[in-house]
C-alpha cells in the first residue's frame, strides 16, 4: 500500500511536469514540422514568458489587486503577448534571413539567439534566482494519516486543467481554422503551398507566435510550481521539451504531448527512486537512445532520403 | 506600397516596445522572501523608446536603406581590386605568420605576468578552436558538446596526478588519447545522425559528462573540483620555490638565478605556444591529405561521397576523434595552468564560445580561427566595463554573422594545386 | 560481369520494382529505358547499394552484392553518377578528383603528416591521374575553380571524370544527357563510347534521349511500371510492339 501510494505520487508529479514539457514541446515540433529547424531559442522564450508573468503578478499585487483569478489571467495574457512578440521578432531577425541556407547556418543563428536572449534577461533582471510567489496553495491528500500520503495540490490540478484547455484549443485551431489548415499544408510541402497562394511567411510567423504563446503558458505554470526562476532556467527546460518532441516524433503535435508526459514521468521516477541529481542524465540518455534507435520517435513519420 | 511599409514599420515598432519594455523597464528585486518591482532608470526607458523609433524608421525606409547599403562596397577602394595572385598571397601570409610567431616567442619577456597568463589562455582557446574547426568547419558535424573532451583531458591529468603521481609530460599524451578514445566511443553510435540531431545529442553528452563530474564526488570531488595539480617540469626541474617531488631539482637553483614566480608562467606559456603551433601544423597537414579532403567531401555531399567508396562512419569518426584529441591536449594544459579544476569550467557556454570562435573566424579557415580566438579572448579583457556584455555581444555576433557573412571574417580559401601540363 | 536477377523493391505498399532482370557483359554498353516513374533509378539505387532490395539477387563478378553498404559496392569497381549532378561544390575541380582516389592513397595518417617519400609518390600519381582525366574531359583550365561554379555541362563531365579516376570496372550513368544541348550530347556520346573502347569499362545507363541510346547501346532493357517489358538490341527494341505501345500510350 505504502509503495503504491509512493508510486502514484511520483506519477502525479511526473505528469504535472510532463504536461508543461508538452506545452513547450509544441513550439519545437511545429517549427520543425514546417521549416525543419530546431528553434534553439525556444527555451529562452519560455523563460521570458515566466519573467513577464512574474513582473505582471508583482506589479498587480503592488497596485493592490488581490483577486487571484484576475491576477492569473492578466499575468497569463501579458506573458503570452510578450513571448509571442518575442517569437515573432526572433523569427524575423534571426531565422528568416537564413532560411534555406545550409542546415548548420540557421542552427548556429538559433544558438546565437539563445545566448543573446539569456544574457538580455540576465542583464536586465540579474542572474540570481527570484522567488515566484505561491499564489495557489493547498491540495488533496489520500492515504492513511500516520504514514505516507499521496497528495495532489491545487497547483497541479491547475496545471493539468490549463494544459488540457490549451491542447484542446490548439487541436481545434489546427483542424478547423483557415490558418490551421494552411499550417498543415505548409508543413506538407512548403513550395507547393506557396504556389497555391498561401502566404508561407505569414504561416511560419504564425507557427512561431503560437509556439511562443504556449511556452509562455508553461512559463507561468512552471514558475509558480517551482517557486523560483532565473535567466538560465529556460535552457534546460528547452532541452527537455525538445527531448519530449523528439521522443513523440518531431513534427507531430500529439507526439509532443505524449513525449512530454513520458519524459516527465521518467524524470520523476528517477528522482523518486534513484536520485534527483540524475534526472537530467536520464532524460538526456533517453534522448540519445531514441535518436539512435528510433529517430522518428513514437508517432513520427519516417523520412525517406531522396537521391 | 508606402502604406504597407508604414503598417509594417508601426507593427515592428510596437513589437520592439512589447519585447523590451516589460523586461527592461521593470526590475524584479528580491527583498527577503518577497519580491518587489522597481521601475528602471530614465536612461533605460529612453533607450527602449529610442530603439522602437529606430526600428520604426528603419522599417519605414527599409528599401532605401538596404539599397544604400548595397552601394556601399562601391565606396570601398579595395573592392574592385583583383585578388592577389596565389604566389604573392602565400608569401604575404607566411611573412605575417612568421612575424606573429616571433612576436609570440618574445611576448613573455616583455609583457607583464598577467598578460602572459592571458596569452596562455588565448593559446588554449586557439588549440580548442582549431580542433573544433576540424569537426564543424571541415567535416560539417555540429558538435555542441565539445567541452566534454576538454573536460576529459583536464580531469585525466588531475586524476592521474592525484592518484598515481603522473607528471604533466606523461599526462599530456594520455589526456589527449583518452579524450580521443571518448570521442571514438561516443562518436561511433551518434555519427549516423543527421546534422541538427547530432548537435542536440552531442549537447546532451556534454551535459551528461558535466553532471557526472559534479555528482561522482568520491572520484572527482564533485563541485569542489580537484586542486593541487602539479606544474610541468623541464627535464626534471621544478618551477616552485621548493622541490616537491623527490629526485627533481629546481629551476632557479640549477641555473643559479633568483627564484621568480614568472618563470613558471613563462614556461607554461611557451609549452602552450609550442603545442598550439604543433596543433596548427598537424591540422594544416591533415587538411591537405586524403582524410582532410574526405571530411570536406562528406560535408558537401554525403551521398556522392559514399558512392565514391568513402565510408561515412570512418570519415566522420576520424574527424570527431581528431577534434577530441586536440581538446584533450588543451584540457591538460588548462589543468596545469589553473592548478585546480571543477565542473564549472566545462559548461555548455564554453562549448558555445569555442563554436563562436570557429564561426566568427570562418569555418574551415585556420588563420581566421586563430585571429578570432585572440579577439574573442582579449577584447573582453581590454574593455572590462563591457565585460558583462560579452556573452550578449557573442550571441548577437553569431546571429549577425550567419545572416550577413556565414563564411566568417576570414573565409577559408581553397588550396591551389598546380597540375603538370598534359602533352 | 553483372547479373541482376528478379530484383524487387517495395516501399510500404508500393512495389516500385517488380522482378527486373538484366545482365551486363564485359565491354558492353547496356541501356535501361522506360517512361518516367518506371523505376529505373530505383534499380540503380539497388545496384549501387543505396537501397536494400526486398527481393532478388545482384551478382557482380561472381559476388552477391545486394544489400551491401554503398561504399563497399563502389570499392568493388561499381561506380555511379546521379540524375541531379552531385559534386562537392565548395571544393575545387581537382580536389573533387582527388577525393575520389582516396583508395589509391596511403591511408596511414602518420606517413601523411610526416610527408614521407612514399606518400608523396602516391599523392603525385593521383594528381597525374586527375590531370589526365581533366584533360580528357576538357576541364584543365577549370582545375582550380570551385566545382559549384562550373557550367552545367562541365559539371556533368566532371562527374564522369570523378568516377573514372577511381578506375571502375562498371560505370552506371543516370541520365547523363539530361539538360545538355545537342552539341554537348554528341560529345558525351563519343566520351561514353571511348570509355568502353579505350578504357575497357562497361557502362549501364539510364537515358531518355533515344538517339543517344540507340546510337551507343549494345543492348537495351525496357522497364514499364516497375516490370521488365522487353530487352534486346537497339534494332529489336525499335521494332517491339509492346515498347511502341508503352511509349505511345504514355504520350
Amino acid at each position: 500500500m505504502q509503495d503504491l501510494l509512493y508510486f502514484i505520487q511520483q506519477l502525479i508529479n511526473g505528469l504535472t511536469i510532463g504536461s508543461t514539457y508538452a506545452l513547450i514541446a509544441i513550439g519545437y515540433t511545429m517549427v520543425y514540422g514546417i521549416i525543419g529547424m530546431i528553434n534553439f531559442a525556444h527555451g529562452e522564450i519560455y523563460m521570458i514568458g515566466a519573467y513577464t508573468a512574474l513582473i505582471t503578478i508583482t506589479g498587480l499585487t503592488a497596485l493592490g489587486i488581490v483577486w487571484l483569478p484576475l491576477i492569473l489571467i492578466v499575468a497569463l495574457i501579458c506573458a503570452m503577448i510578450v513571448s509571442s512578440s518575442m517569437g515573432w521578432a526572433v523569427e524575423r531577425v534571426a531565422y528568416r534571413p537564413v532560411r534555406g541556407k545550409h542546415r548548420l547556418i540557421p542552427l548556429i543563428s538559433a544558438i546565437g539567439m539563445s545566448i543573446f536572449l539569456q544574457n538580455y534577461v540576465h542583464l536586465a533582471q540579474g542572474s540570481s534566482n527570484i522567488g515566484f510567489p505561491a499564489l495557489v496553495e493547498g491540495g488533496f491528500r489520500f492515504g492513511p494519516e500516520d504514514s505516507f500520503q499521496t497528495s495532489i495540490s491545487y497547483m497541479q490540478i491547475m496545471i493539468f486543467a490549463v494544459t488540457l484547455v490549451c491542447m484542446t484549443v490548439l487541436s481545434l485551431f489546427i483542424s478547423r481554422s483557415r490558418i490551421g489548415r494552411a499550417c498543415r499544408a505548409v508543413s506538407q510541402d512548403l513550395g507547393m503551398a506557396n504556389l497555391l497562394g498561401i502566404d508561407t511567411n505569414r504561416i511560419i510567423s504564425a507557427t512561431f507566435v503560437i509556439g511562443a504563446a504556449l511556452a509562455a503558458v508553461a512559463g507561468l505554470l512552471l514558475g509558480m510550481y517551482y517557486g523560483s526562476i532565473d535567466p538560465l532556467f529556460g535552457f534546460i527546460a528547452g532541452l527537455k521539451a525538445f527531448t519530449a518532441a523528439v521522443l513523440g516524433g518531431i513534427g507531430s503535435i500529439p507526439g509532443a504531448m505524449l513525449g512530454g508526459l513520458i519524459l516527465g514521468v521518467a524524470e520523476s521516477m528517477t528522482s523518486g527512486y534513484l536520485s534527483g541529481e540524475y534526472k537530467d542524465v536520464v532524460s538526456f540518455s533517453l534522448l540519445i537512445l531514441i535518436l539512435l534507435f528510433k529517430p522518428t520517435g513514437l508517432l513520427g513519420k519516417p523520412e525517406v532520403e531522396k537521391i | 506600397m508606402a502604406a504597407q511599409n508604414f503598417k509594417h514599420a508601426l507593427f515592428s515598432a510596437v513589437v520592439t516596445l512589447i519585447i523590451s519594455y516589460p523586461i527592461l523597464g521593470f526590475n524584479l528585486v528580491s527583498e527577503g522572501i518577497s519580491v518587489q518591482l522597481e521601475g528602471a532608470d530614465t536612461f533605460t526607458l529612453v533607450g527602449v523608446f529610442a530603439a522602437a523609433v529606430v526600428v520604426f524608421l528603419f522599417q519605414l525606409f527599409r528599401d532605401t536603406i538596404m539599397g544604400g547599403l548595397g552601394k556601399l562596397p562601391a565606396l570601398n577602394p579595395m573592392a574592385n581590386r583583383p585578388p592577389m595572385p596565389q604566389r604573392k598571397r602565400l608569401k604575404v601570409e607566411s611573412v605575417l605568420l612568421t612575424l606573429m610567431l616571433i612576436g609570440a616567442l618574445f611576448w613573455p619577456f616583455i609583457a607583464s605576468r598577467g598578460a602572459v597568463d592571458l596569452a596562455t589562455l588565448v593559446l588554449i582557446y586557439i588549440m580548442l578552436a582549431l580542433g573544433l574547426n576540424v569537426v564543424v568547419g571541415l567535416a560539417g558535424l555540429l558538435d555542441l558538446g565539445y567541452v566534454a573532451f576538454y573536460a576529459v583531458g583536464a580531469y585525466s591529468f588531475a586524476l592521474l596526478s592525484q592518484y598515481f603521481g603522473i607528471s604533466f609530460w606523461f599526462a599530456l599524451p594520455i589526456g589527449a588519447l583518452l579524450a580521443a578514445l571518448f570521442g571514438l566511443v561516443l562518436g561511433f553510435p551518434v555519427l549516423r545522425l543527421r546534422g541538427d540531431y547530432l548537435a542536440i545529442v552531442t549537447l546532451g553528452f556534454g551535459e551528461i559528462i558535466r553532471i557526472l563530474l559534479n555528482n561522482m564526488t568520491n572520484l572527482t570531488g564533485g563541485p569542489n573540483g580537484i586542486g593541487g595539480i602539479p606544474d610541468p617540469t623541464l627535464f626534471g626541474m621544478e618551477f616552485g620555490r621548493r622541490v616537491k617531488e623527490e629526485g627533481n631539482t629546481s629551476f632557479h637553483e640549477t641555473f643559479g638565478i633568483a627564484y621568480a614566480g614568472e618563470h613558471k608562467v613563462i614556461f607554461l606559456y611557451l609549452i602552450a605556444l609550442v603545442l598550439a603551433v604543433i596543433t596548427a601544423l598537424v591540422i594544416r597537414r591533415l587538411m591537405r591529405m586524403p582524410v582532410g579532403r574526405a571530411w570536406e567531401a562528406l560535408r558537401e555531399d554525403e551521398i556522392a561521397a559514399k558512392s565514391l567508396g568513402l565510408s561515412r562512419t570512418a570519415v566522420k569518426l576520424s574527424a570527431f576523434t581528431i577534434g577530441a584529441f586536440f581538446a584533450g591536449f588543451a584540457g591538460t594544459v588548462f589543468a596545469s595552468k589553473q592548478g585546480f579544476i571543477s565542473p564549472e569550467s566545462f559548461v555548455f557556454l564554453e562549448s558555445a564560445i569555442i563554436l563562436a570562435i570557429v564561426v566568427l573566424g570562418g569555418m574551415g579557415s585556420q588563420m581566421g580561427v586563430i585571429l578570432a580566438a585572440i579577439a574573442v579572448t582579449i577584447l573582453p579583457e581590454l574593455a572590462r566595463e563591457f565585460s558583462e556584455y560579452r556573452m550578449l555581444i557573442f550571441g548577437a555576433a553569431m546571429v549577425l554573422m550567419m545572416v550577413w557573412r556565414p563564411q566568417g571574417l576570414l573565409p577559408m580559401r581553397r588550396i591551389h594545386i598546380e597540375l603538370k601540363p598534359q602533352g | 560481369m553483372l547479373e541482376v536477377k528478379d530484383l524487387s523493391m517495395r516501399f510500404g505498399g508500393l512495389l516500385a520494382v517488380d522482378q527486373v532482370s538484366l545482365d551486363v557483359k564485359e565491354h558492353e554498353i547496356v541501356a535501361i529505358i522506360g517512361p518516367n516513374g518506371a523505376g529505373k533509378t530505383t534499380v540503380f539505387n539497388c545496384m549501387s547499394g543505396f537501397y536494400k532490395p526486398t527481393g532478388g539477387k545482384i551478382v557482380f563478378e561472381g559476388q552477391e552484392i545486394q544489400g551491401k553498404p554503398d561504399y563497399k559496392i563502389s570499392r568493388l569497381g561499381l561506380v555511379r553518377t546521379f540524375q541531379h549532378v552531385r559534386l562537392f561544390s565548395k571544393m575545387t575541380v581537382v580536389e573533387n578528383l582527388l577525393v575520389a582516389q582516396h583508395r589509391h592513397l596511403n591511408t596511414n595518417l602518420l606517413s601523411g603528416i610526416l610527408n614521407t617519400p612514399n606518400y608523396r609518390e602516391k599523392e603525385r600519381k593521383s594528381l597525374d591521374r586527375a590531370a589526365y582525366w581533366l584533360d580528357r574531359v576538357g576541364l584543365t583550365d577549370m582545375a582550380n575553380r570551385e566545382a559549384g561554379n562550373l557550367a552545367y555541362g562541365q559539371q556533368r563531365r566532371l562527374e564522369i571524370a570523378r568516377c573514372m579516376v577511381t578506375e571502375p570496372k562498371l560505370l552506371m550513368l543516370d541520365e547523363p544527357a539530361a539538360g545538355l544541348n545537342p552539341a554537348e550530347t554528341k560529345e558525351l556520346n563519343q566520351l561514353i563510347i571511348s570509355l568502353k573502347e579505350d578504357y575497357n569499362v562497361s557502362v549501364v545507363l539510364i537515358e531518355h534521349d533515344m538517339s543517344l541510346v540507340m546510337d551507343i547501346s549494345d543492348r537495351i532493357n525496357v522497364i514499364n511500371q516497375g516490370r521488365p517489358l522487353a530487352s534486346g538490341t537497339p534494332d529489336e527494341i525499335r521494332r517491339n510492339d509492346d515498347v511502341i505501345k508503352a511509349y505511345l500510350g504514355e504520350a
